[in-house]
Formats: structure tokens, sequence, C-alpha cells
């Protein structure tokens, strides 16, 4: 965890200071339409987030299809422009004066896509995908090969075996270790795992989330871990951060939200999830129905339609996150919940169960 | 590199690495190639190209006599005159000869159009397609403007407004071929560059002319190639019927498409010695596109491995 950090060389503010800073992060896409291809609609993708990720933890991102996670992620870095807000990697602004650069920041921020077999080129070998990177930055054609063969074998791949294959060689596990290895080829402080492991085999996909903690304490990397499995985040996650249309509605340390979610949202999401433990069985209420359209999201708290406690100042204004209503708050690890209702927060199944 | 040691297997660390233990495939070039050497009329059509190509550059040597030259007193031989083995035409030249010199001139005014409209068709297109935006919509819909013309109406206009002549008829080719090549790089490349892995290149901080030459390039020279190719059938019939036409070589110069025109007048007299010139753009054309054909078969390998 964040104490145990060595320190990077290019570390700038010590350990206390986030290594990434998100403030009011908004990207509405416009959709166009009509014969002079006017903005007809917008839909909220990713409306006033804000968070931050200590140096060395892993930050989980939870919420279902459609809640802004990717978007999070790609404005992140930066492959789609953001409409408001800032970012702050390691106390320096990212765009602007003064601050680094998007393409400072993205040699030492990396992602790690889905789609294991579409993120690699199909005309390149597994060497030749890891070592573009550092060689489009200076490196040497022969530096870059070896980092790039060092790499295979830190993700598990033998170099000699894999290093001249190409993609559609490889299985879907396989692909994505070197999807991990191009990610680390310019020695990145922090990785985006964007639903790195979702397209996998369960037995991959423990293989694979082993192998990313292990590189964590090798490489001292932190980690953004975006999931909709809230099991698999729950085992990569120091703290994490519950999405839902675009919007953060809580966040807090992993076992706190675990065992404790406060938001109506997070424990509908944690009733959704299959148990076979009979002891475990689930009393709360499962989210019925889809989200709603993020084109026209509700006014005030965007899941009021879906809340059994919602009553009439939740159409009114969106809640902030804020400290839970019923006390115990803690400054270093603070639980946050976006949601204006103490019974809301403080029940453990709904009101009319 | 291509096997693997008992030692490999031992110290390989993980289960799910196990299964692809064989000698590393081919690269995918090398794989296209191999599919292609398996594909029968790939193989015949392009051994054919290489006869004709073969007998119009080495037209010399093949034919021994002289394109020009004709005997007024052997006009219109049937095939298998002894010394015209393929007859004479109404001039009494040897047709052989002709035909042989006569590809040259087709060929030229056939491939030189579309080697012009791939270069520049395909720069304006790949450019459309990356750049999307203003950029991609000012070029996509002046290139829409093209298609409100049918292609042969386009090349029989803008010959006439600038002449007849070999260079005249190779430019009008170009010209039309242009927005049709700029559609298809223009398609193949929004494709590749939503693909992750340009999105992946994007966000290592690589610039955009090493993410356009390194990731997109390779993926979409392919399918534009194979689209010049089958280009080439129908460049091979435009050119032919714009000499046919006039508009393009002007006598006594031999080419395919001109010597139809002028044998037709014979076809009562001898109508198998009028046909082989418009036999010899039927073949070629055909060829060009089989082999585009047998070409994208090869390498639409994707999908079905």
């Amino acid at each position: 965890m964040s104490a145990s950090v060595a320190l990077d060389r290019r570390d700038r503010g010590g350990p206390a200071q986030p290594l990434l800073h998100v403030d009011h992060l908004t990207k509405y896409f416009p959709i166009r339409g009509g014969l002079l291809n006017r903005t007809i609609a917008t839909v909220q993708a990713v409306d006033d987030v804000s968070f931050s990720v200590r140096k060395g933890e892993t930050l989980g991102i939870v919420g279902e299809s459609g809640c802004g996670k990717s978007t999070t992620a790609r404005l992140l870095m930066r492959l789609v422009e953001p409409d408001a807000g800032s970012i702050v990697f390691d106390g320096d602004q990212v765009g602007s004066p003064g601050g680094i650069s998007v393409n400072e920041m993205r040699r030492q921020m990396q992602m790690v896509f889905q789609d294991s077999y579409s993120s690699l080129n199909p005309r390149m070998t597994m060497a030749e995908s890891i070592a573009y990177a550092p060689r489009m930055h200076g490196l040497a054609h022969k530096e870059a090969y070896d980092r790039a063969e060092s790499l295979l074998a830190q993700v598990g791949l033998n170099p000699r075996q894999y290093a001249r294959r190409y993609p559609h060689e490889l299985s879907g596990g396989q692909r994505q270790r070197v999807n991990i290895a191009r990610a680390l080829a310019l020695e990145p402080r922090l990785v985006i795992l964007d639903e790195a492991v979702a397209a996998l085999d369960k037995s991959v996909e423990a293989q694979v989330l082993n192998l990313l903690a292990e590189l964590k304490e090798k490489f001292n990397l932190t980690y953004l871990f975006i999931s909709h499995d809230l099991n698999v985040v729950e085992y990569m996650s120091d703290r994490v951060m519950v999405m839902y249309l675009g919007r953060v509605v809580e966040t807090g340390p992993v076992e706190d939200i675990y065992r404790h979610p406060r938001h109506p949202y997070t424990r509908a999401l944690f009733a959704s999830k299959p148990t076979l433990d009979p002891d475990r069985r689930t009393t709360e209420m499962p989210l019925t129905g889809d989200p709603p359209n993020p084109i026209n999201p509700p006014s005030g708290c965007r899941f009021r339609t879906r809340c059994a406690f919602a009553e009439a100042v939740c159409a009114e204004k969106a809640p902030a996150l804020a400290a839970p209503l019923d006390g115990d708050f803690d400054e270093a690890l603070p639980h946050l919940v976006a949601c204006h209702l103490p019974e809301a927060q403080r029940a453990t199944r709904g009101p009319h169960a | 590199m291509s096997h693997t040691t008992m030692d490999e297997f031992a110290t390989r660390a993980l289960p799910d690495a196990a299964d692809v233990a064989a000698a590393p495939a081919p690269g995918y070039w090398k794989s296209v190639g191999q599919r292609l050497s398996r594909d029968p009329v790939t193989i015949a059509v392009t051994l054919v190209l290489i006869g004709i190509l073969f007998i119009t550059l080495g037209a010399p040597l093949v034919s021994g006599g002289d394109p020009y030259t004709g005997n007024v007193l052997a006009r219109l031989k049937p095939i298998g005159t002894p010394g015209h083995w393929l007859g004479t035409d109404e001039t009494g030249r040897d047709l052989w000869t002709r035909l042989c010199y006569g590809g040259r001139l087709s060929l030229l005014a056939a491939m030189l159009p579309v080697t012009i409209s791939l270069l520049v068709g395909g720069f304006l297109g790949i450019l459309a397609g990356y750049a999307g935006g203003l950029v991609g919509t000012l070029i996509m819909r002046t290139m829409d403007v093209f298609y409100a013309f049918p292609s042969i109406l386009l090349a029989i206009a803008i010959c006439g407004m600038l002449g007849n002549g070999l260079t005249n008829s190779i430019l009008a080719l170009a010209v039309v071929f242009i927005p049709p090549m700029v559609r298809v790089s223009e398609t193949v490349t929004t494709q590749a560059r939503h693909l992750d892995f340009v999105e992946a290149a994007r966000a290592s901080g690589t610039t955009t002319l090493q993410i356009i030459r390194y990731h997109v390039l390779a993926n979409v020279l392919g399918p534009i190639m194979v689209y010049a190719t089958s280009l080439i059938s129908v460049s091979i019939i435009l050119s032919a019927g714009l000499s046919f036409l006039g508009l393009g070589v002007t006598p006594p110069r031999a080419e395919w498409g001109l010597m139809l025109n002028s044998l037709r007048q014979a076809i009562y007299v001898q109508p198998y010695v009028a046909a082989l010139p418009g036999l010899m753009i039927f073949i070629t054309s055909m060829c060009f596109n089989l082999m585009s054909d047998g070409v994208r078969g090869a390498m639409d390998v994707r999908l079905n491995k």
C-alpha cells in the first residue's frame, strides 16, 4: 500500500501527494443530426467526476455498463478530450503551461484495453508491438527489443517462443499478457486497466490478476482498475469508486464499501452479485430495469428513478459526495457517499421489502 | 527459433501457455503467399499475365517483325497463313506483331492511370480517413461531385476537353479512378483508426506520422492494393474504349482498342482476325480481375483462422 512505496526517481511530491488527482472531469458527447449537422442532443457520459489515486494503491472503479467507467479512462489518457475538468499528475497539471504535456503524462500513464485481440496490431509480432513505443521515443533498436524480450519473460511468456509470433497465434490470456507488457514498456507509474480481464476465462483471469499483483510489486505501479466484476474489484483494490450514469455515487476503502455500502445503488449492485453461500443469501432488492438514458438523465440524483427511498429532495438537487450522515468519518481514508437521505444510507434493505 | 527444446517446456511457467508449443507460424505476408500458392486459379491467371507481359515487353524478340510495315498485297489474311500465323490486318501488317507491340501501349495506358490514382487517391483517402472532421468531409464531398457522372462519360468528357492522345487519355482515366480510390482508402482507414491498437499507439504518446506509418499503413495498404488491381481490369477496358472511339492513341500506332476499331470494318471478311484484339483485352482484363479476387481471398485470413 501507499506507505511501502519506494520513492521513484520521477517522484515529485513525495508519498503524501496523490499520483493522480482528477477534478470536475466532464465529457458530454454531442449527438449530431439534421441537415446542418447540428447538435441535437448530448450524452452526459462523464459528469463532474472528481477523485484521486494515491501512490502505490489500486483504485477500483465499478458500475454497470454505460456508467462512464471506460470514458473516464479514455479521458484520463486524453484519447478523448474532456469538456471540462483538470487532471493533475503528481502535482503537475496536465496540458497546461507550467504543468506537464499530454505526451509526457502518457509516458507515465499507460492503459490496457479490454479486447486483447484488437488492441494488438495484427501485422506486428509480439516483440515489435512491445518495442514500438520505446523505439518511437528514441530507444535504440537493440535495446528496445531487449526490453521487449525481458518484459515478455516478466509477464510469463518465453521470449524465445513468443517474441516472433503474431496476435492470431496466441490465446486470449497470452495476448492480454502481451498487452500488459506493452503497457509497461514505457516504464509507466500508473496503469489503467480498463476491463483488462473481463474477456478472459475464469482460470486465465485468475492467473492474469495474480500477474498484475506481482508486477505491481515489482515495478512500484499504481493501478486504476476498471471492472464491472465486483469480486475481481474486491480482490484487486485498496479503494473503490462506484459510478452510476456518469457520476460518482460512493467512494471509500474497499473493506468499508463492501461491508457497509451506504449508497442505495451500491447496495443494489452488491445484491445483484450472485453468491452460492446460503448464509449470505441476499435480502436486498436487486436492481430492475435498465439505467435511464444518459441523453436525458433524471434531474437531481440520477439514481432516484430506481431508488426505493427517493423523496422530493432527490429530484430537486444533485447530492454531492460527502461523509455518511451517520458519523464515523476517517480523515485519512474517507468514505464518501452522494445521497441526501440518512435512512437510505442506513438501511440494509428497502423500506417496503 | 523454430524448434522447442524440452528445457523450454520445463521452464515455462504458465499452463495457459502450454497449448501453443508448436513452431511459430510464418508472418502474415508469408502465410498469404502460402495460401496463394495453393490456389490454382490465381496461379494460372498470374502465369497468363506474365506471358502477356513477356510478349509485350519482349515484342521485338517474340514477333520478329515490324508493326508498322505492311504488305498491301497480303491484306486480311486468315489465321494460319504461312508467315502470318495470326493473319494480317486491313493494311497487310502482321497481326501477331501488332498484338505484341499493341500490348505495350494498352498496358501502359491501363496501369499508369491506376498507379496515379493509387498514389493520389490513396493519399487523400488515408488523410481523409485518419484526420476525419472537416478535412475528411471536405475531401469526401469533393469526391462525391465526380460520382455524379458515369465513369466512361467522365473519361470521354475529359478526353474531349483535353484533346486526344495517349497522355490525355491516361490523365482522364486517372481522374476517373481517383474518387473510388479515395473512397476505398477512406473506408479502410476509418475502420483501422478506431481499432484499439491505434488508440494504444496514441496512448503511448507517439506522433501521428509514426502511428500512420507503423500501424495504419500496414493494415490499410493490402486492401487498397487489391482494389487497385481490380481497377486495372476496368482501366484496360476503358482505355481501349477511349482508343476505340479515337480519343486515345492515334493511328498508326499499335494499341488493342485502336486495332479493334480499325479492324471492325473487316468483321465480315475475317471475323476471327478482327476479334483478336478484343480477345486480348478480354483475357488481360479477366486475368487481372481473377488475380485480385485471389489475393483478396488469400488476405482474408483473420476471420477463417
